[in-house]
């Protein structure tokens, strides 16, 4: 395979893993990272560069479908990305320290983790929830539209939904993902934001936590242009076409299908890392 | 007080100026990836070798000075950075919003964002 078709190949992939990264809201990283160094041999470090690249694409491509509807709160999601880009400069350095195997290992737990929390049903429990002190302080509460009229939320948990952020910010960049999963059970089940909400907000997230994460690996090297190239093109295309589906399709199954399929490739990461082939 | 009508408006413009963002930066993304193609295209990918890039491809003068003389994979590395900088200028952005709404704690928080994403590409590695 030369150079030409091996990037046609890749980025076909990173089309279809746009398309469900942005269906499901758990991001394209979590696939492609395992796709890439398990289906194409590509070092674990290009692929994780080149996943960063193409979180932030999918993000920022995603972000104009997503603030017209009018969920996303810009308080709750800066106040928080003081924790995810501080956790991804933390992640960025771990990555360059840890050996590739250890960090395929992370990478799988997270994966399988991810996957758990697919099969989960949310629910939002906004009833008898008075507002938070912390939260009123940092005038984090909102409200969101609904057919009903706007509905008023009060933000929970703050301390504890900030630790989970900035765990959220490390694994972003150590493992090239979004991490839209720990983002939205900090948002959706931590600090009791509506599900809607949540998952507009993280995307709001996910974009300026990859760009700390990814300004840091271009200085080390990790962002290979020809690899980043399809990945980041093929991405972008899947999740603004993705985007444009999400409305008609209900996310319980989806999260199933998605669930399934990173529960698979987070089994061939662990089990390739611990027989050293990554 | 919040005026939730003109936040949302604000979040339409931060959506448009994202948007653009990833239209132009992939635009020279998918042109620098033709010139690469139509230059290296034929060879075999070593992308299973982790070896790091050079210094052209990893600091802001090295990639602009490749991307102004047309040399190796320049180009296709700078709409990779424009790409970096653009939830950068989402952040930025946002902290104008901020300061127009004289909101003085999210203007600290969002320069205090802004700061650590400008220290990680910045600062020397």
């Amino acid at each position: 395979m030369n150079i030409l078709e091996f990037t046609l190949a890749v980025g076909v992939v990173s089309l279809l893993a746009g398309f469900l990264g942005a269906l499901s809201g758990l991001g394209g990283g979590s696939v492609l990272v395992p796709v890439l160094t398990l289906l194409f041999g590509v070092d674990l470090r290009y692929a994780i560069g080149a996943s960063l690249v193409s979180v932030i694409a999918t993000s920022s491509g995603a972000a104009a479908a997503y603030v017209r509807e009018g969920y996303t709160n810009i308080r709750v999601g800066m106040f928080l990305e003081v924790a995810t880009t501080s956790g991804a400069i933390l992640g960025a350095y771990l990555g360059s320290k840890l050996p590739t195997h250890v960090i395929g290992i992370i990478f799988g737990i997270v994966l399988l983790y991810s996957a758990y929390l697919s099969f989960q049903p949310h629910l939002d429990h906004l009833e008898g929830l008075g507002p938070d002190p912390l939260a009123v302080r940092l005038r984090l509460d909102g409200d969101f539209p609904t057919p009903e009229g706007d509905q008023k939320y009060h933000v929970q948990h703050v301390p504890e939904g900030f630790g989970l952020m900035l765990l959220a910010g490390v694994l972003s960049s150590l493992l090239g993902i979004g991490s839209g999963a720990v983002k939205v059970l900090a948002m959706d089940q931590m600090m009791r934001l509506p599900f809607k909400v949540s998952t507009t907000t993280s995307n709001f997230m996910i974009g300026v936590t990859a760009a700390a994460g990814a300004g840091a690996y271009l200085k080390e090297g990790y962002i290979h242009p020809g690899l980043s190239m399809p990945v980041m093109l093929g991405v972008l295309i899947g999740s603004l076409l993705g985007a444009r589906v999400l409305i008609h399709l209900k996310v319980k199954w989806l999260r199933l299908v998605f669930g399934l399929l990173v529960g698979v490739l987070a089994a061939e990461m662990i089990i390739n890392s611990i027989t050293g082939r990554i | 007080m919040r005026s939730p009508w003109s936040e949302h408006k604000t979040e339409l413009v931060v959506g448009t100026l994202l948007r653009w963002g990833v239209i132009v930066s992939g635009g020279v993304v998918a042109l620098g990836g033709i010139v690469y193609l139509a230059r290296y295209g034929s060879l075999q990918p070593d992308y299973h070798i982790f070896r790091g890039e050079s210094h052209h491809l990893t600091t802001l003068p090295g990639i602009i000075h490749d991307t102004l003389t047309w040399h190796r994979r320049g180009l296709l590395q700078f709409g990779l950075v424009m790409l970096i900088l653009t939830p950068i200028a989402r952040v930025a952005l946002t902290a104008g919003v901020f300061l127009l709404q004289r909101d003085r704690l999210y203007i600290v928080v969002t320069l205090f964002v802004l700061a650590i994403l400008l220290y990680s590409l910045f600062s020397p590695a």
